[in-house]
């Protein structure tokens, strides 16, 4: 008995130092959650300054959700988000491998693992700011590009499907590959150097040595980054959203999911905007189920990384 | 393992509920300490909140009513003679955000302290209806507070007087501004092609829509641009339809016949090379560049403000370089209105305030001279038009603008309104852009213009077409 009582628990001073979170979650982020999917059930809109509903309507925001352009906004977001990835990964593998290979030698590694994140820091917004202005009609690339009589008339950039598109995937690459680089790097390393030696010894050459030993042995990481960088790509919306005006121009070809969303909170379109992200929230989950599977399989080489590197992903 | 589910669940439901959020209103503004006065009108409160877009209205108050002693360093607190604070709240137009916050605390407007309410907020012409509707109830009408339109703004232009109205005819808004709308052109551009500058002679030149094509011709063969967007005479045809686009209760948009006209034309003027085709509507760096010195552009289509508030500042020559002349069509665009709010607690002040700015002939004529406003007083405008002296203005060239301003102004019949007009004017030249622009068919930017408006507009049932 004695004994028993002179144990302390620290567990409830654990408890109050993480209540702040959970107070903030709880007020901040799970009541809007659950009343977005309340009011998604519910008719529930402004018209001029007169408030309309909320009436419950049962299902028929999803219906119409449905028989919307909804699965066409999927598609843009979608092939947006690919036009992206695709350069990001492979330049980020690519990097990775050559920052960590021991044998090249890079000086100055610190200095191009900063700059290549740079980009990440700077605000989308303003990213896609500078890019609508680098890229307008009148702007300063098609003046170049004049000027060194590349082409003779401007170059519509973002009157295309094509450049609208490429000037979107070219920003989600610039921003990203930096931090997926870095994921990927803080994987490499932590496969054991006596693989790669003991690789080396029997005569595997780079490429090899990339295909066969790295490449398999961070797929966890990989499909990590993969499924991480959709659901961040699901959300998409910042870039495009300034690049066009809001407008997914042209012919509503680069409008995503989001700013579909968003268009309907134009007119506070609570319950249709609601419905909409419940869509989403479900996509979500099920993406995150996936990555929950594979960061944490049956896989035993390497535990340990996968639960560090979730900790400094957030997207990508 | 079930921690990390959770906490993946979790991650996720944050991620959703940060979408969410975004309709969040934060703008709540915070009362500074407000210092109480010792001599105060009896039963007024201490403090006029006033919402607004810009500092359009807040210099015209400054520089006309009598009562204003001083204001604090940022312009955010002036303060009254007798010690009232007037609060100028100013959230910026675009994306609608302005009309986003004042809802928001009209919204409030019951429930909020008598310091924090709304007492004088501002509307534009695109969605005066929205605020001067009898239902919603937002703006006081004139009569309530003690002005008689009939009498007390007799002088004033009576469409001004009809679009501040609501759908039984009780005014319940008034403006010191009319925006008559003018075609103004470069004057060295006019001399190279016709070889004058003389607004009376260029007049003749673009006095209605067929000669005005000849002109264009004329323009085109020299390398010039006759207007830069399609989107700068949507005005002139949006603005003379027959019915609202939206009838009262209503919730079937009807498209006028003038607005399809403007599609027919904007896409023959671009594909025959008058319009510049690398300006994509108004309001962008294009656009803006498109008045600057380089640019090939002839004209633009602007009321007064147009041309103080936005041709000015981007043009990078000297002064005196542009002129003014008669339109192809009259045409009115824009117009501020000032609103008194329902529930506020300084009914006496609102009421002087909107006296010294929008009726006191006085006052108009000096923010005309001040600030080149067409102001809302037909007397006083009349004199303008003949005083060459006082009203020259330097920029363009020593011209006296009003003389070509009146007769405009009296021959504007103001449109029909409707509650949607801002989104339908916005949408209808958003979604045919891309029909201008050879990227879609003509069907297929009527199907994006009736996909748009009712994402914009979820109550719209119908959208009927012209023919």
């Amino acid at each position: 008995m004695k004994k028993k009582r002179k144990s302390i628990s620290y567990a409830k001073w654990g408890y109050i130092f993480i209540l702040p979170f959970f107070a903030s979650f709880f007020i901040f982020s799970f009541i809007p959650l659950a009343d977005t999917i309340r009011y998604s059930f519910f008719e529930y809109y402004r018209s001029g300054i007169k408030e309309i509903g909320p009436n419950f309507v049962g299902m028929e925001n999803y219906v119409s959700l449905l028989e919307s352009d909804m699965l066409k906004y999927a598609g843009n977001t979608i092939i947006l988000w690919v036009i992206g990835f695709i350069p990001q990964i492979v330049i980020a593998l690519l990097l990775a491998a050559w920052f960590v290979d021991i044998r090249l030698k890079i000086h100055a590694k610190q200095f191009f693992k900063v700059v290549i994140y740079l980009p990440n820091l700077i605000m989308a917004s303003a990213f896609a700011m500078l890019f609508f202005t680098l890229f307008s009609t009148n702007g300063p690339i098609n003046e170049i590009l004049m000027a060194i009589k590349i082409i003779k008339e401007p170059i519509d950039f973002m009157g295309s499907i094509f450049g609208t598109r490429s000037l979107v995937g070219l920003m989600n690459f610039l921003m990203w590959f930096g931090n997926t680089t870095i994921m990927l790097m803080a994987a490499i390393m932590g496969i054991s150097t006596d693989i790669f030696e003991a690789s080396e010894l029997d005569g595997c050459n780079s490429i090899q040595r990339f295909f066969r030993i790295t490449l398999p042995l961070i797929r966890p990481i990989l499909a990590y980054t993969l499924i991480t960088s959709i659901i961040g790509g699901l959300q998409m919306f910042d870039v495009p959203q300034i690049l066009t005006n809001g407008q997914g121009r042209p012919d509503r070809t680069s409008m995503t999911l989001i700013m579909f969303l968003n268009s309907h909170l134009k007119s506070k379109n609570y319950g249709m905007a609601g419905a909409l992200s419940v869509y989403l929230f479900i996509v979500s989950g099920i993406l995150c189920f996936f990555v929950y599977r594979m960061t944490n399989g049956n896989n035993s080489d390497k535990p340990g990384i996968s639960a560090k590197l979730r900790k400094r992903a957030r997207r990508g | 393992m079930k921690k990390k589910y959770m906490s993946i669940l979790l991650t996720a439901a944050l991620a959703v509920g940060a979408l969410t959020g975004c309709g969040a209103n934060d703008s709540k503004q915070k009362d500074s300490d407000t210092k109480k006065a010792d001599s105060n009108n009896d039963g007024e409160g201490k403090v006029i909140n006033i919402y607004s877009w810009n500092d359009e209205f807040y210099k015209r108050v400054l520089a006309v009513y009598p009562e204003v002693k001083e204001t604090s360093k940022d312009g955010s607190v002036t303060t009254l003679k007798d010690g009232t604070e007037i609060h100028w709240i100013i959230n910026p137009n675009q994306d609608g955000v302005y009309q986003q916050k004042l809802d928001e605390a009209l919204l409030n407007q019951a429930d909020a302290a008598a310091d924090d309410k709304v007492d004088i907020f501002l509307s534009e012409t695109d969605y005066v209806y929205k605020y001067t509707d009898a239902e919603a109830d937002a703006a006081i009408p004139l009569k309530d507070l003690g002005i008689d339109p009939e009498k007390d703004l007799a002088d004033q232009y009576s469409f001004t007087k009809v679009t501040a109205s609501d759908e039984y005819g009780v005014q319940r808004g008034s403006t010191w501004q009319c925006c008559p709308g003018l075609l103004v052109y470069r004057r060295d551009i006019a001399k190279k092609v016709f070889g004058t500058d003389d607004p009376t002679e260029i007049g003749e030149k673009v006095k209605d829509w067929n000669v005005m094509e000849e002109t264009a011709k004329e323009l085109k063969a020299k390398g010039y641009y006759t207007f830069a967007s399609y989107a700068d005479t949507f005005r002139l045809y949006g603005n003379s339809i027959d019915e609202p686009w939206v009838k009262a209760g209503d919730t079937v948009i009807k498209i006028d016949q003038k607005i399809m006209e403007w599609v027919d034309n904007s896409k023959k003027w671009l594909d025959a090379g008058y319009l510049n085709k690398t300006v994509k509507g108004q309001w962008n760096n294009d656009w803006n560049q498109a008045m600057g010195s380089k640019s090939k552009v002839f004209a633009f289509l602007f009321p007064a403000w147009g041309i103080d508030f936005t041709l000015k500042p981007n043009w990078d020559g000297d002064n005196g370089a542009w002129a003014v002349t008669n339109p192809p069509q009259e045409y009115n665009w824009g117009g501020s209105y000032v609103h008194a709010c329902t529930g506020t607690d300084n009914p006496q002040h609102v009421k002087d305030i909107i006296l010294a700015v929008t009726a006191n002939k006085d006052n108009l004529l000096k923010i005309s001279k001040d600030y080149l406003d067409y102001t809302n007083t037909q007397s006083g405008m009349k004199e303008a038009a003949k005083d060459n002296k006082t009203y020259a203005s330097e920029f363009l060239g020593g011209q006296n603008s009003f003389e070509y301003f009146a007769p405009v102004a009296e021959n504007i019949k103001i449109a029909p309104l409707s509650a949607y007009d801002q989104g339908c004017v916005e949408l209808i030249q958003n979604s045919f852009t891309d029909y201008f622009q050879g990227k879609v068919a003509f069907d297929k930017a009527k199907t994006n213009f009736e996909t748009a408006i009712r994402e914009r507009y979820p109550e719209i049932t119908e959208i009927q077409w012209p023919k």
